[in-house]
């Protein structure tokens, strides 16, 4: 009997720990899983399942230094792709890299997914920023 | 009654490993195929001939004229792409270097990957791409040849001619088909599915121990 009690009790705490998930996270949550869909569908073809790109044609997206220094920019690749050369963990790529037609909502997602996959870890990417820099596009 | 349970699951497992052991896969022999009589020591004699792959005229990533001939005594994988492909062509590639990597030191074996945009993908860019993909050596070609004939070699292949869409766009067909000595397409596999080509990579073995396989120069 006691122990039944017990175990309700810390059913109950332990329900309240998952539910009182901070607000941020469930937004990453929502941001990350959608992220997924959206890459394998544009991007895993190129860059692979585990974003390790392909030989010296494909960057990898596991350079976590140059996604931080260009946060703002990445909408911008996404959007009306890449063209000139880039080096990537040390590596130089000089191909071109499409333009891909997804709405502002889609690149926060694949964004937030990217930049927390494959060993990166960065904040939730969101749309208000996604939008912002999206503006200032070269 | 439990032990003619048992038996039966004795029997059971034995005739499973049996069927096992017997069952040596041979690979199909894919196309058209017609009866052929012909005089072998007087005596007349009925043989099957079998589609095979048509002649070629192509230029491969090195500036060296490669035909059909070229071929001749090799197993070898053909695919269709070109070097600008956004779709398919990369996870192509990406799973094509595990058969280049597997069979790359094997003498009698070779890749083939003829462009569908000849326009663009001349010697030095075929070259170049072949560089940043990491493959050398003489495993792995890279074809340029004329764009209709190209287009029709595909049928001797048994797939999807490729074609352009209205925005210029190359539609094409992303698999890998497995040619042998003489010429046969022997196995078709889906080049974007990793583990259709991984079969293809088991399928290579298995007919690289075939006896007209081993006997063919």
């Amino acid at each position: 009997m006691k122990l039944k009690v017990i175990g309700f009790i810390s059913a109950i705490v332990i329900l309240f720990i998952v539910s009182c998930e901070s607000e941020q996270t469930i937004e990453f949550k929502r941001y990350y899983s959608a992220g997924v869909e959206v890459y394998q569908s544009h991007c895993q073809n190129c860059h692979g399942a585990n974003g390790e790109g392909l030989s010296s044609l494909i960057p990898p997206l596991t350079d976590s230094v140059y996604l931080k220094n260009n946060k703002a920019a990445l909408p911008c690749f996404i959007k009306s792709g890449l063209k000139g050369a880039i080096t990537i963990k040390g590596k130089t790529f000089d191909d071109t890299m499409p333009a891909n037609e997804l709405t502002s909502m889609e690149v926060a997602q694949v964004l937030t997914y990217i930049s927390n996959s494959f060993g990166n870890k960065l904040n939730t990417i969101d749309i208000q920023q996604v939008e912002h820099d999206l503006g200032s596009c070269k | 009654m439990r032990k003619l349970a048992l038996g039966l699951l004795v029997v059971t497992l034995w005739t499973a490993c049996k069927l096992n052991s017997n069952d040596k896969k041979v690979l199909p022999i894919y196309g058209n195929r017609k009866p052929i009589t012909k005089t072998v020591d007087g005596k007349s004699v009925t043989d099957t001939l079998y589609q095979t792959i048509s002649k070629f005229k192509t230029i491969n990533q090195y500036g060296d004229s490669i035909s059909n001939k070229s071929l001749d005594g090799n197993i070898y994988v053909a695919d269709f792409f070109f070097t600008t492909c956004p779709s398919i062509c990369p996870i192509m590639h990406r799973n094509m270097l595990s058969v280049y990597n597997a069979f790359k030191s094997t003498g009698d074996f070779k890749i083939i990957s003829y462009t569908i945009d000849p326009k663009h993908d001349s010697v030095p860019v075929l070259k170049k791409y072949a560089d940043k993909l990491g493959v050398t050596g003489k495993t792995w070609w890279f074809l340029q040849g004329k764009k209709d004939s190209i287009y029709k070699l595909s049928e001797s292949y048994l797939v999807r001619k490729p074609e352009e869409d209205a925005k210029q766009q190359f539609i094409h067909d992303g698999s890998f088909l497995l040619v042998d000595k003489q010429k046969r397409v022997r196995g078709a596999y889906d080049g974007t599915d990793p583990k259709q080509v991984e079969q293809l990579i088991a399928d290579i073995k298995e007919l690289q121990n075939e006896p007209d396989q081993v006997i063919a120069q």
